[in-house]
């Protein structure tokens, strides 16, 4: 299938999931166990990974700018220079990108055989024939829940990032603590933070949204729902890391 | 009543439904019958609204369905009940918030009148005590009966059934026969049952279309179906794999 004609199902899928939920009480139930779903659920991951990339990041970080070369003297980089690396990285790129890119295999996989399963199983047939819109029913509670949770994850991960590069200073006789945080507050502007958000919306919506099409769209049997989960994350991935470039170009391009 | 008219339904180079023709009747139930590939369960999409006809009108009761605009059609979907094959049942659901499901979403009962109607429903079907089972948890018989209990939670006046008995011991399946019949009499709806048990068909089968490689071959009722062995080849080799 041409990447037009899936671009056109997936808009006029979207149509039918962007309408007015048919009850309300109903619609925000679903969602509450969808935020538990994708938020609750992926916390842990989401701590270990900011954490462990953030002490790595910074070790690596120190190990390229403080290490003798013939090219830099080491003299000439001051080491809070490291700290304002590491932290504009981790706000800009790591805390949204490798955070969704996590979760868009976690997440993405999850609601695309979810979603796939109900298809094969005529589940999603049921909701067509109560008069139900099943597009809508299945997917908007999944996508406002991302909208809500996937932010909030990053923000969660661009805290622990910084946590773990000042845990790697413990380790490391290259940098101090104070290097690190006299760095990162030197380099701090408000505008990165609001391009974080950005891409973690954009991205929560490219997660949940794409893995819901994907399931939706799911036809055969249960090797077709385990492609389905395997198409939705090489999609999601493929999605997320051209809309990073782009919004990468438009906020920050010279 | 349901009225067929010219319904034709082709998947890219394969024909599936040629020019059907039918009405199916109120209060009694209407069996479609034949082989598998034959066309039965695309004409129950058709009928349903699943699946788009390539041509042809399908009427409920003077109502036709292709005309209906986007929201009619759902408002008009709740009148209609549908048991699945594989029973569709929503398996993060128990039995009781199965049946309860189009109520929630539908009626503006309470959640205790809710329950009244789903414990009626059940014991419509005679599924008593497994209000908190999932569906993983009972047999084949008790989903079918649990999709039926659902199917007509919500006052309906037309119900599809897809193979019904399909993965049923004949015990089972006669019950639910018998139970089908019960439900379309008491509530006098309009009920279309795909089969290929010739079992039910002779049964239960009031009227009974006969499709064969997407056409209609032959209609008539149970009490005609030996003069229909003796009329039709087609319906006669069914009828002689079928035992």
């Amino acid at each position: 299938m041409s990447f037009f004609t899936e671009l056109g199902r997936f808009i006029i899928f979207m149509r039918f999931v962007l309408k007015r939920p048919q009850k309300w009480s109903v619609f925000w139930k679903i969602t509450f166990r969808e935020m538990h779903n994708i938020g609750i659920e992926s916390l842990i991951v989401v701590m270990l990974i900011a954490t462990f990339t953030g002490a790595v990041t910074t070790i690596q970080t120190a190990n390229q700018l403080l290490t003798p070369s013939d090219l830099f003297p080491t003299q000439l980089i001051p080491k809070f220079v490291v700290g304002a690396v590491v932290s504009t990285s981790s706000i800009l790129e790591l805390a949204p990108t490798v955070t969704c890119l996590v979760l868009a295999g976690k997440i993405g996989a999850n609601i695309a055989s979810e979603i796939g399963n109900k298809k094969i199983s005529e589940q999603i047939d049921a909701y067509e024939v109560m008069g139900i819109n099943s597009a809508s029913f299945v997917a908007l509670p999944k996508i406002i829940a991302g909208l809500i949770m996937i932010p909030s994850l990053v923000i969660v991960a661009n805290f622990l990032l910084l946590y773990g590069g000042a845990l790697a200073t413990k380790f490391t006789t290259a940098l101090t603590y104070d290097d690190l945080i006299e760095g990162a507050r030197m380099v701090f502007h408000v505008p990165y933070i609001k391009i974080m958000l950005i891409k973690a919306f954009i991205f929560a919506f490219l997660i949940t949204s794409l893995s819901s099409f994907q399931g939706y769209y799911t036809v055969g049997g249960a090797l077709e729902v385990g492609e389905a989960g395997t198409k939705a994350v090489t999609k999601i991935c493929i999605a997320i890391l051209f809309f990073d470039l782009v919004i990468a170009q438009i906020f920050l391009g010279l | 009543m349901i009225d067929v008219q010219g319904l034709n339904k082709s998947f890219t180079d394969k024909h599936v439904l040629n020019d059907i023709n039918l009405s199916f009747e109120a209060g009694k139930p209407n069996l479609v019958i034949g082989a598998s590939g034959s066309g039965k369960s695309v004409l129950l999409k058709c009928l349903v609204g699943l699946m788009e006809p390539d041509t042809g009108n399908i009427a409920y009761d003077g109502r036709l369905l292709g005309s209906m605009g986007y929201q009619e059609r759902q408002d008009f979907r709740r009148e209609i009940g549908m048991l699945f094959q594989n029973n569709a049942l929503f398996d993060s659901l128990t039995v009781e918030e199965n049946v309860e499901f189009p109520l929630k979403m539908f009626s503006t009962l309470n959640a205790a009148d809710r329950l009244d109607r789903v414990n009626e429903c059940l014991a419509k079907v005679n599924l008593v005590n497994c209000n908190s089972k999932y569906p993983s948890e009972i047999s084949g018989g008790m989903k079918k009966r649990v999709g039926i209990a659902r199917a007509i939670a919500l006052p309906i006046k037309y119900l599809f059934c897809d193979e019904p008995n399909s993965g049923l011991d004949p015990l089972t399946s006669r019950v639910i026969d018998e139970l089908l019949v019960q439900i379309t009499e008491d509530l006098g709806i309009t009920t279309v049952i795909n089969s290929h048990d010739m079992k039910t068909v002779a049964d239960i089968g009031h009227k009974i279309v006969f499709i064969y490689d997407g056409k209609v071959e032959w209609v008539g009722s149970n009490l005609h179906l030996e003069l229909g062995y003796s009329e039709n080849p087609a319906l006669s080799a069914f009828f002689k794999a079928s035992f």
